[in-house]
């Protein structure tokens, strides 16, 4: 065990005083997340808070042909703005969000108690006019309702005969639930914390070391070469550990920064949820090393590793992709897949369901298997004497 | 001691050791002898089993190091063709990690350590990270490295490759030192002025094979050559005909 804990000493020590692994590992790998997270996340929240709740400003054409409407439309609050001579243009130019127009013939067929046309003119595909659009729609249906049931009651009939059906809407979701949506990428921050907090390590500690030729007079030092692989993975544990940690961390803070009541959303970032974060990802710690430096393993250089170690990273995206664009229904099996067990775990605390200790203890089980038998094919390579000869 | 019996190791089509067999003795320099490309340096490595021979034996004290690999290792210095020093560690941190692999106590570590040091003239260095170390102070840091742990044998690849008069001149009265402590010295070299000044006993090597096997004297006796260079020469240029 000596030497072992020796390589591992000497390893983290090291790499500590290498700017380059410290900043990847324990600054930027750890940290985007979370500042991405606050940033971005206030920056468009306040954004469409913006958009709900301040004044509406849309180009209204032809508003002298309607003025009750308008005047309707100005106490809800929509502010309107002088007529465009382009509606589609200006649109489409994202000029204007939406744009109003009140063709001529309003005033006559509203007199005549037909329906009376008013063209909304906005473009789906631009992100900015979704929350605007519907605003005015609502307002307009709001309107239509109004003097709708004013119509009926003129006419002495009750406004119920124009809705035969209510519709009550009924959410399940909990403020926690729709946080743990607005997180749904958060798993994926973890898993690459753990990933490049262990790659720069795994790369400098096998190919680095072939390529600075130190490999050959370490194995001629009288210890078995899977201690020393054991220190060095061990190494490369700790620094990733060092990385996931930060990120909970991180992102627990990121937690109290967000907006979270104007969302209807609570963010539960606490203690409780970072230690069952971190045990859920231990197993990938793990798996990551011994994966990490199989590859660096065949790699005759620092550079060559870092290409295929670059490449390799499309494997902790997999599973959150896969989510992302084929929801399914987490079942108990699915935590026995490393990775894929990791995502729904973290998935479910976020959504604020506790992960069972019997699940955990099957992701835990059987992540750290698999790194067991990579880390059996690892020790096999390092056996081999290509990797000790650096030239 | 260091036995050495019908060595064979290829790489692919290539023969790069053919049969070599020879002893270096306790209390004696032997110097491997060869143009570049010989064979030395795979020689060496089968001998600090980095490398296992296609068939032949490798004896370090009377220990196979097929059989205990660890065992022959742990009776062994080696300073390899690739000195890779750690270069984000001092040279005494280079030196005291070596250490610690080998299981050395605190106090016998310092101990060692501080002979080596003054041995080796770098106490002006001990301290410095060996990033930007002159090719000199490198091999210095890797000798230290490597006797750390007092073995009884000592391989050395080329210690001189590289090194200016000064260095070279020290590294010699170095190896002298170790054999005048009864140490087992074995180096490889491709200069002969150098072997002849140093060495009990020369092996030389060319294209795989051991083409000769004497002392300096001897040498010059077995190809009537008075000068030892043409001793060489000789020795080699005949190796090759033969081949050819």
């Amino acid at each position: 065990m000596k030497p072992t804990l020796t390589v591992w000493l000497k390893e983290v020590r090291e790499n500590l005083r290498d700017k380059r692994t410290v900043f990847s590992a324990l600054i930027y790998g750890p940290l985007l997340g979370p500042v991405m997270f606050v940033v971005i996340m206030n920056a468009i929240v306040g954004h469409q808070m913006k958009k709900a709740e301040g004044p509406l400003k849309v180009p209204v054409i032809g508003a002298e042909h309607a003025p009750n409407l308008v005047g309707a439309l100005k106490q809800w609050g929509l502010v309107p703005l002088p007529p465009v001579a382009d509606p589609d243009k200006a649109v489409r130019d994202r000029d204007a969000d939406v744009v109003m127009r009140i063709p001529a013939g309003y005033a006559k067929a509203w007199s005549k108690g037909e329906p009376a046309q008013v063209e909304v003119i906005f473009d789906a595909s631009q992100q900015n006019s979704g929350t605007p659009t519907k605003r005015l729609e609502r307002m307009l249906k709001r309107y239509s309702s109004e003097q709708g049931t004013l119509r009926l009651l003129a006419r002495g009939l009750s406004p119920s005969i124009a809705a035969p059906l209510v519709v009550s809407e009924r959410d399940q979701s909990t403020p926690q639930s729709r946080a743990g949506m607005a997180l749904s990428f958060l798993p994926y921050f973890f898993v690459i914390a753990v990933y490049i907090g262990g790659m720069y390590l795994a790369i400098d500690l096998t190919a680095g070391e072939r390529e600075r030729q130190s490999l050959e007079p370490l194995f001629a030092n009288p210890v078995a070469r899977w201690r020393i692989l054991a220190g060095k993975l061990g190494a490369i544990c700790s620094f990733s550990l060092a990385s996931l940690v930060l990120t909970a961390v991180g992102f627990s803070v990121a937690g109290h920064l967000m907006p979270a009541e104007k969302l209807g959303m609570v963010f539960d970032l606490g203690p409780g949820f970072i230690i069952d974060a971190i045990l859920l990802e231990l197993p990938l710690i793990a798996f990551f090393a011994v994966l990490e430096t199989l590859v660096a393993a065949f790699a005759k250089s620092y550079r060559e590793a870092q290409t295929y170690l670059g490449l390799l990273m499309i494997i902790p995206i997999i599973p959150s992709m896969m989510m992302g664009f084929l929801p399914v229904k987490p079942a108990h099996w699915m935590y026995a897949v490393p990775l894929l067990g990791q995502q729904i775990g973290i998935s479910d605390l976020l959504r604020g369901n506790p992960v069972s200790a019997g699940d955990i203890g099957i992701a835990l089980v059987c992540g750290f298997a698999l790194a067991f038998v990579i880390g059996v094919g690892t020790a096999f390579v390092y056996r081999s004497e290509r990797l000790a000869i650096s030239a | 001691m260091i036995e050495v019996k019908d060595l064979h190791k290829a790489f692919g089509k290539v023969k790069a050791v053919d049969g070599v067999t020879f002893t270096a003795r306790d209390g004696e320099i032997t110097g491997l002898l060869g143009p570049n490309g010989a064979g030395k340096t795979t020689t060496l490595r089968m001998l600090y089993t980095l490398m296992k021979p296609a068939s032949g034996k490798v004896l370090v004290d009377g220990i196979d190091a097929a059989v205990d690999p660890i065992a022959v290792r742990r009776r062994l210095g080696v300073l390899p063709d690739a000195r890779g020093l750690y270069k984000r560690l001092t040279a005494r941190e280079n030196i005291e990690y070596f250490a610690r692999l080998h299981g050395i106590e605190t106090q016998t570590m310092h101990q060692r350590r501080e002979k080596l040091v003054d041995a080796l003239e770098m106490r002006d260095i001990l301290d410095r990270r060996t990033e930007g170390f002159s090719q000199g102070q490198r091999v210095k840091t890797a000798i230290a490295r490597a006797l750390v742990h007092d073995p009884k044998n000592v391989i050395l690849d080329e210690p001189t490759n590289g090194l200016d008069v000064m260095a070279t001149r020290g590294l010699r009265t170095f190896m002298r030192n170790l054999k005048a402590e009864g140490r087992c010295v074995l180096f490889s070299s491709h200069i002969m002025q150098e072997v002849a000044m140093l060495c009990d006993r020369i092996v030389v090597i060319a294209a795989g094979r051991v083409v000769a096997d004497e002392s300096p004297d001897a040498l010059r006796a077995q190809t009537g050559e008075a000068n030892l260079e043409d001793a060489f020469v000789k020795l080699i240029g005949s190796e090759e005909g033969l081949a050819a």
